[in-house]
């Protein structure tokens, strides 16, 4: 096990190493920032100081190896248009994202589970076809659209909930639900599909036969093994989730993380487009390695088949 | 369905082949309402310049915000209303239909004959090719989409070109495990052995015998994420990342219409309802291909 951890550790931080080269050229290759810094007015100049100050006329090579040293130590170097410290910017934005993150996720866990498992256990009946209308709305509606419209209900007319910003609870309602209905819809799906194929096997019969209470058989002993299949796909929700929050978060003006990228991709700032796209990263992997352990823990052919 | 899922079990231990799928066809009800909707887009989208009512860029200030025909102040001349500009909204939704089915259809089909070609070759050489390769597709997959495309569109600027490719470039990864796991179960079977045996070729053992019998997942795949990658594209259309006006493209229809929400809901609203349909069509689509062809393909 713990060589299964060591590999795999190794194997994220070389993923990491490739992205941050890529993530490097793309942001060189995005145009002068200059331009857009600068005032119209300036001269050659103007120009040449501003460059030598921001280390942008040194070699490529030095200017990566540079900022490699520089973000280990979590110095991400300053924002070309805040004018302040990258890492004081993600540091103000990351747990917002994280919040509502895990609001969405935790309220996407609630429904997905008894949903899923009833849709099973129920197959057929009323409840199984709702579960059903509602994953493949969850996965055919856009999110963007779905926030629009919900701002302009919700917010708007009947005036219920805050159309965007940070506030207090009721402002992470609108937004977590919009992020989480995607989720739902496939984890939903999974459950499903998971459940039926367990509820026919043996084991569940024989305990079935055993005389176990049925509501024990579902909730204990078929979605053991029903959940091995979520866990594999838990790591490409989590890449979905952060996906989706980019567009939430720019909908619903939420201070994260999202919309600090958009912001920073639309400005062409460099230091915060590098910092946010690694930052990122290292949370996707994190949460990957994290989700490959606990595949491995739970399934052991994982650990020695590999 | 129990009786299909019960065949596909006893299938999956045996060479997939021809004999399944069309005892699958047989007897299951065609999925009349998507196909229906797909239909009327793809021929909205091959002959726009024949159905669309007016020319989508021809702005008239003097009409701006007209609504919907069932609206008192709408008319017969605009079916869809029009937008800030005046632009009819019914010949933007048509030609909208071109941009975002071609942007669909052309991104999963780049990504998956690349896809598929990882897959088969890590399947099949296994080992060292396989581990690397899966790593590579593991990383990318774990990737959010909208990140690079973001990133690429400001890069290299937004076009249409640019949206396919950056979608692509990441989407691969989900054929390239599904193919995966395919030829690993193939091979543990007798066809592929003797095919060693009668000395095949690597490239005619991928192409002639582990090819064709992923075929199967590889269409029920396509068809379910044409549906993401139209949704995928418009979100980046609506970030402004995508397909750059004045060319109509459903997200950025929607982006434009955002501030009148208010005062012109049709503006936002139409052109979300269109992706909607599109997109439920292929899903629901998909879903029957999948229990029709491969009910044991799992996949979010």
């Amino acid at each position: 096990m713990a060589r299964f951890v060591f590999t795999r550790l190794v194997q994220s931080l070389a993923a990491l190493a490739i992205l941050s080269v890529v993530v490097f050229i793309l942001a060189r290759a995005t145009g002068d920032p200059l331009h857009l810094i600068l005032p119209m007015s300036a001269s050659e100049e103007d120009y040449a100081n501003a460059r030598r100050y921001l280390g942008l006329d040194r070699p490529y090579v030095e200017q990566y190896l540079s900022f490699v040293g520089r973000a280990l130590t979590g110095d991400f170097g300053t924002s070309l248009r805040a004018r302040r410290p990258v890492g004081e910017l993600i540091a103000q934005r990351l747990p917002n994202s994280l919040r509502l993150g895990a609001f969405a996720m935790t309220v996407s866990l609630l429904l997905a589970f008894p949903l899923g498992v009833l849709a099973a256990v129920w197959k057929g009946t009323g409840i199984d076809r709702a579960a059903q209308v509602i994953a493949v709305l969850g996965q055919s509606l856009p999110t963007f659209w779905v926030a629009i419209v919900l701002i302009e209900v919700v917010a708007g007319r009947l005036q219920w909930l805050p159309a965007g910003g940070i506030a207090g609870f009721a402002s992470y309602i609108l937004p977590g639900f919009t992020l989480g209905w995607f989720v739902v819809a496939g984890m939903m799906r999974l459950l499903r599909s998971g459940m039926l194929e367990v509820l026919d096997s043996e084991y569940v019969k024989l305990a079935r036969v055993k005389g176990v209470v049925e509501s024990r058989v579902v909730w204990v002993h078929a979605l053991k093994n029903a959940l091995i299949p979520v866990v594999t796909f838990a790591g490409i929700y989590f890449s979905i989730l952060v996906t989706t929050a980019i567009v939430v978060e720019t909908v619903f003006a939420w201070p994260g993380l999202g919309r600090l990228a958009y912001e920073a991709i639309s400005s062409r700032d460099f230091p915060v487009i590098q910092a946010v796209v690694l930052t990122t990263a290292a949370i996707v992997a994190v949460v990957n390695l994290s989700v490959d352990c606990v595949y491995a823990f739970i399934d052991p052919r994982i650990r020695y088949g590999r | 369905m129990a009786a299909e899922h019960a065949r596909g079990a006893v299938a999956g231990s045996l060479p997939v082949l021809p004999a399944r799928s069309r005892g699958g066809w047989r007897g299951r009800r065609l999925p009349v309402f998507p196909l229906t909707i797909i239909a009327v887009f793809v021929l909205a989208a091959l002959f726009a310049n024949v159905l669309s009512p007016a020319d989508p860029g021809e702005q008239s200030l003097r009409q701006r915000f007209t609504p919907p025909v069932w609206d008192e102040r709408g008319t017969w001349k605009h079916v869809l209303g029009t937008d800030r500009l005046g632009r009819d909204l019914l010949s933007r939704i048509i030609w909208g239909a071109r941009v975002s089915l071609t942007a669909g259809v052309l991104t999963v089909l780049l990504a998956s004959a690349f896809g598929a070609g990882v897959g088969l070759v890590a399947g099949y050489h296994g080992g060292r090719v396989d581990s690397v390769l899966m790593r590579i597709t593991d990383a990318t997959m774990s990737f959010p989409v909208i990140l690079l495309a973001l990133i690429l569109a400001v890069t290299v600027g937004p076009s249409f070109v640019n949206v396919v490719v950056a979608i692509a470039v990441i989407l691969w990864a989900r054929y390239a495990r599904v193919i995966r796991g395919q030829v690993l179960t193939l091979m543990e079977l007798d066809f592929i052995t003797q095919a060693r045996i009668a000395g095949a070729s690597a490239r005619r053992i991928i192409l002639r015998h582990l090819f064709p019998n992923t075929l199967n997942t590889l269409v029920v795949l396509i068809t379910l994420q044409v549906g993401y990658v139209i949704i995928v594209e418009a979100s980046l259309s609506f970030l402004g990342a995508g397909i750059p006006p004045p060319t109509p493209a459903w997200g950025s229809m929607i982006a434009e219409g955002r501030d009148f929400v208010t005062s012109a809901w049709w503006v936002s609203f139409i052109p979300g309802l269109a992706i909607l349909l599109v997109v439920l069509a292929f899903n629901l689509l998909g879903d029957w291909l999948r229990d029709t062809l491969d009910p044991k393909l799992r996949q979010l």
